[in-house]
C-alpha cells in the first residue's frame, strides 16, 4: 500500500527562508538605493550594475564548474556581491575596471577562502580596496551632471566652507558611489531587511551612532547629522557591515564590532589620508571577527560565572 | 501583561488546528496486541510470562529488578501469543510479547484503587506508581517512580505539571485538561501530599485559552497550594529546562537534576495517570494521542489500548488522502520517524504524524552563511554552527569543549537554519558518540 518512507532524525519541518530567499531579499533591498543611483547618476550606473552582476555570477559558476565543485551560484549571493561591489564605484568607472573587481571579489577573497559562509573579509569591500589602490584615479572621480565635482566628505578633507546642502545629501543628489548617495533609499532598504527579519538593528544603528558620537567629540566641521549622511557610512552599515559571513554571531559581539567600525571611520575620515573610511574600517573589523566570536558567545543555560 | 518564558527559542506554525477541537475518541483494537518490552528510559524488563498463558489486563508481562526500570503490563485480557522480536518505532526488531485479545477487557482484580488514599503515607503511592508501570508520558519515558524519589537532601519546592505541549500538531493534552481536569489536578494533589513544602503549578502555553479556564476553575478550591500558570507560546517552551525557567525562574547546569532546584516536573496524562493508578486502581492500560497531518484523512486524538497497531489507528482515521513521505512517532520537531505502521503504541507514543512532501523537510545542505539564527534560537546559548563543524570534523574534544553535551536537541537550530544544516543531528551523533566512549572508558 504504502511507499518506502523517508527515515530522517528530527527536526522534521523547517522555517521557509533558505539561503537564496535570504539573498533575495538582500538585493529587494538594495533596489531603492540602486533606483536612486541610476536616477540622479545617469543609466550608465545600471550598465555598471549590470557589468558587476554578471561577472560575479558568472565568475562563481564558472570557477565551481572547473574546480568540480557543487555550484552554489543559484544561491543569489554572488549576485549580491556584484550588486555591492558596483554601488562601490563611481558611475564612470570603465567597465573592464568594474569587471576585474568582480572577478578579484568572487574568486580571489570569495572562492579561495572555501566559497559562501568561509571568506575572512566582505568581498564586495576587498574588490573595491583592491580596485581603489590599482586605479585611484578612475575610483575618485565624481560626475554629477556631466560636471566633475568631489564628494562632500572630500570637501570637508579639503577644508572646503561650501558644502551640498543636507537635503541633497539625505535625497542623493550629490557625487559619490552609485548605491552611497542616496541615504533615504538605503534607509528603506534596511526598513525592508528588518521587516523580513534578514538582520537586526544592532550593527546598522551601533555604527551609526557610533560615528554621529564621535563627529560630534570631535569637533568634525559639518556636524554629526552631516557626517552621517554622506559619503559610504549608511550603505556600509546597513549592507556591509551587516554581512552574516564577516561579523560577530552574538548581538553583543555585533555591538562591540560596530562600535570598532564606527570608531575606524571616524578616525580614518578626521585623520587618515583618504577622505572616507568606511570601507577600510568595515575590512579591518571583518578580520577580528573570530576573536569577537570567541571573547563573547552566549552564555550557556545553567552557568555560573567562573572566578579567576 | 508578558507573559513568562525562557531566552530565545523560536515559533514554528502550531497545526493544531486538525485536531484541536477533537474531543478524544476511544478505539478497541482488532488485531493482536505488541508489548515491547523496552518501554522506558533505562532498563528494559524480561518477560514475566510464556507463550499460552492466559492474563489479564493490567496483569504483568515483563519486570526487571532494576532501579530505574517500569514495569510493562497487558492492556487486554486474553492468551500470550508469542513471545519474539517485533519492528518498534526505534526502527529495530525489539523483544515483545503478543497477546491475542479475547475482547473482554477484564482487569486483573488485584487492581484496587489505594485504600484511604488521602489518609495514607505518601510514600505508598511511589510504590504504586511502579507498580502501575507509569514512566514520563512527555515522550521521553522516564520511570516516574525514580522521577518521585529524590536524594532526600533534596527539598522539593515546586511540583510543575508540564502541560505546555509546545509540539506543533499535537493536541492531546490539551484536550485530555478540557475533558478530564479534575483527575489532573488530583493527581497534582496527591503528588503535593508526598511533597508536602511544594507548590502545585500547572504550566500551560498560552495558545490554549479553553484548557486554562479549565484548569483554573477546577484548582480554585485548592488554591493554597495551586495555580495555573500560562505561558508565552514559543518553542520549545515544553523542555523541562525551559519550563523551570519560565514558572520558577532557575537555571541549572547540565550536571544537574531538576530535583537540584527544587522542581519535580511531571507531564498532564503522567499526573492524570497517576491519580487513576492510586485513586482508581486503573494501571497503565492505554495511551491518549494525537493521529494527525496534512496526509491523514480524518485527523483525531484517540485514547486506545497499550499494544495496539499504529495501522489500525491509520485506518480508524480514514486512512491517508495524499501519500506521506515521513511518518512520526512525536510531533514534527523531536518525533522520531517510523519505517512502517505496522509497529505497537508503546508508553513513548505521543502522537502519530503523517507528513506530505510539501510539510516535510527533504531540503539537502548547503554551506553555513554564518547568519547567527541559530545561536539566537538556542534556549541553551549554544553556538550550534561551531559544533556542527567540530562534530563534522569528528573533533568531539572540541565538541565537548563547546557544550556540546548540554544540547536539548530541541531541533530550533536546525528549524531555523536557512542554510538547511543538519544541525540538531549531528549533535545527536556527536552526543551519542561521546557516551559511547564515555562508557567504553569506564569498563576499561
Amino acid at each position: 500500500m504504502e511507499r518506502l518512507l523517508a527515515v530522517s532524525s528530527s527536526p522534521h519541518i523547517h522555517a521557509a527562508q533558505d539561503t537564496r530567499a535570504v539573498m533575495g531579499w538582500v538585493l529587494i533591498a538594495l533596489a531603492p538605493a540602486g533606483a536612486a543611483g541610476v536616477y540622479f547618476l545617469g543609466l550608465r550606473a545600471l550598465a555598471v550594475m549590470a557589468v558587476c552582476v554578471v561577472f560575479s555570477v558568472l565568475a562563481e559558476y564558472v570557477w565551481q564548474k572547473g574546480m568540480k565543485q557543487q555550484s552554489t551560484s543559484g544561491d543569489l549571493s554572488a549576485a549580491v556581491t556584484g550588486l555591492l561591489l558596483a554601488y562601490n564605484l563611481p558611475p564612470t568607472i570603465p567597465f573592464w575596471m568594474a569587471a576585474v573587481g568582480s572577478l578579484f571579489a568572487i574568486i580571489v577573497v570569495k572562492q579561495f577562502f572555501g566559497g559562501i559562509g568561509f571568506n575572512i573579509v566582505n568581498p564586495a569591500l576587498a574588490g573595491r580596496a583592491m580596485m581603489l589602490t590599482s586605479w585611484p584615479v578612475a575610483m575618485t572621480t565624481w560626475t554629477i551632471d556631466g560636471v566633475s565635482g568631489a564628494t562632500p566628505l572630500a570637501l570637508i578633507k579639503g577644508g572646503s566652507a561650501e558644502l551640498p546642502a543636507l537635503c541633497d545629501v539625505f535625497i542623493g543628489n550629490i557625487g559619490g558611489c552609485i548605491g552611497e548617495t542616496s541615504a533615504i533609499a538605503l534607509l528603506i532598504g534596511f526598513a525592508i531587511l528588518l521587516a523580513k527579519k534578514i538582520v537586526s538593528w544592532h550593527i546598522p544603528v551601533v555604527y551609526v551612532a557610533t560615528v554621529a558620537a564621535l563627529s560630534a567629540v570631535l569637533g568634525r566641521p559639518a556636524g554629526p547629522v552631516y557626517e552621517i549622511f554622506c559619503g559610504g557610512l549608511m550603505l556600509g552599515a546597513i549592507f556591509m557591515a551587516t554581512d552574516y559571513t564577516t561579523s560577530p554571531m552574538t548581538r553583543k559581539g555585533q555591538v562591540l564590532f560596530a562600535l570598532g567600525c564606527g570608531l575606524l571611520t571616524t578616525l580614518i575620515r578626521t585623520f587618515g589620508g583618504y577622505p572616507e573610511g568606511v570601507s577600510y574600517s568595515i575590512l579591518i573589523m571583518n578580520l577580528t571577527v573570530p576573536l569577537i566570536d570567541k571573547l563573547l558567545r552566549p552564555r550557556v543555560f545553567g552557568e555560573v560565572k567562573k572566578h579567576g | 501583561m508578558k507573559l513568562p518564558t525562557f531566552w530565545g527559542g523560536t515559533h514554528p506554525p502550531q497545526k493544531k488546528e486538525f485536531t484541536a477541537d477533537k474531543k478524544i475518541e476511544q478505539y478497541l483494537p482488532l488485531g493482536d496486541l505488541v508489548f515491547p518490552m523496552a518501554q522506558n528510559l533505562g532498563a528494559p524488563c524480561k518477560p514475566v510470562v510464556k507463550k499460552g498463558d492466559a492474563v489479564l489486563a493490567g496483569q504483568k508481562l515483563g519486570d526487571t529488578e532494576a532501579f530505574v526500570s517500569a514495569p510493562v503490563l497487558s492492556s487486554v485480557s486474553g492468551t500470550v501469543k508469542e513471545i519474539g522480536l517485533k519492528l518498534t518505532s526505534s526502527g529495530i526488531l525489539e523483544e515483545s510479547v503478543v497477546v491475542e485479545n479475547d475482547g473482554r477487557y477484564e482487569l486483573d482484580p488485584s487492581w484496587q484503587p489505594l485504600p484511604d488514599y488521602e489518609q495514607i503515607d505518601p510514600k505508598e503511592y511511589v510504590k504504586r506508581i511502579r507498580d502501575a508501570g507509569i514512566v514520563g508520558f512527555g515522550g521521553a519515558t522516564f520511570p516516574t517512580a525514580v522521577k518521585l524519589s529524590p536524594p532526600p537532601d533534596k527539598a522539593i519546592k515546586w511540583v510543575l505539571v508540564n502541560a505546555v505541549e509546545c509540539e506543533p500538531y499535537l493536541t492531546c493534552d490539551d484536550r485530555l485538561m478540557r475533558e478530564d481536569p479534575e483527575k489532573i489536578v488530583g493527581g497534582l494533589r496527591l503528588m503535593l501530599r508526598l511533597f508536602p513544602d511544594a507548590k502545585g503549578v500547572i504550566a500551560i502555553e498560552n495558545n490554549k485559552p479553553e484548557a486554562i479556564e479549565i484548569m483554573q476553575k477546577t484548582a480554585a478550591p485548592y488554591a493554597d497550594r495551586i495555580s495555573v500558570q500560562p505561558l508565552a507560546v514559543k518553542y520549545p517552551q515544553g523542555a523541562e529546562k525551559m519550563v523551570i525557567e519560565a514558572v520558577t525562574k532557575q537555571e541549572y547546569p547540565v550536571t544537574a537534576l531538576p530535583a537540584d532546584v527544587g522542581c519535580i516536573v511531571l507531564n498532564t496524562r503522567t499526573t492524570h495517570q497517576i491519580w487513576q493508578a492510586i485513586a482508581e486502581g486503573k494501571p497503565v492500560l492505554t495511551r491518549i494521542i494525537t493521529v494527525t497531518g496534512e496526509a491523514v484523512a480524518e485527523p483525531k486524538n484517540l485514547e486506545m489500548p497499550l499494544g495496539t497497531s499504529v495501522r489500525e489507528l491509520v485506518d480508524f482515521c480514514g486512512g491517508f488522502k495524499e501519500q506521506p513521505v515521513k511518518i512520526l512517532s512525536g510531533g514534527p520537531m523531536m518525533g522520531v520517524t517510523i519505517k512502517s505502521i505496522d509497529i505497537p503504541v508503546v508508553k513513548s507514543t505521543s502522537g502519530i504524524l503523517a507528513l506530505t512532501a510539501k510539510t516535510a523537510c527533504m531540503a539537502a545542505e548547503t554551506p553555513c552563511i554564518r547568519c547567527g539564527r541559530c545561536v539566537e534560537a538556542c534556549p541553551v546559548g549554544l553556538q550550534p554552527q561551531l559544533m556542527n563543524a567540530f562534530a563534522l570534523l569528528r573533533d568531539y574534544a572540541a565538541f565537548e569543549e563547546n557544550f556540546g553535551m548540554n544540547c536539548i536537541e530541541c531541533g530550533s537550530c536546525s528549524y531555523v537554519c536557512p542554510a538547511h544544516r543538519f544541525l540538531t543531528p549531528s549533535f545527536r551523533d556527536g552526543k551519542q558518540t561521546i557516551m559511547a566512549m564515555r562508557r567504553k572508558a569506564a569498563t576499561k
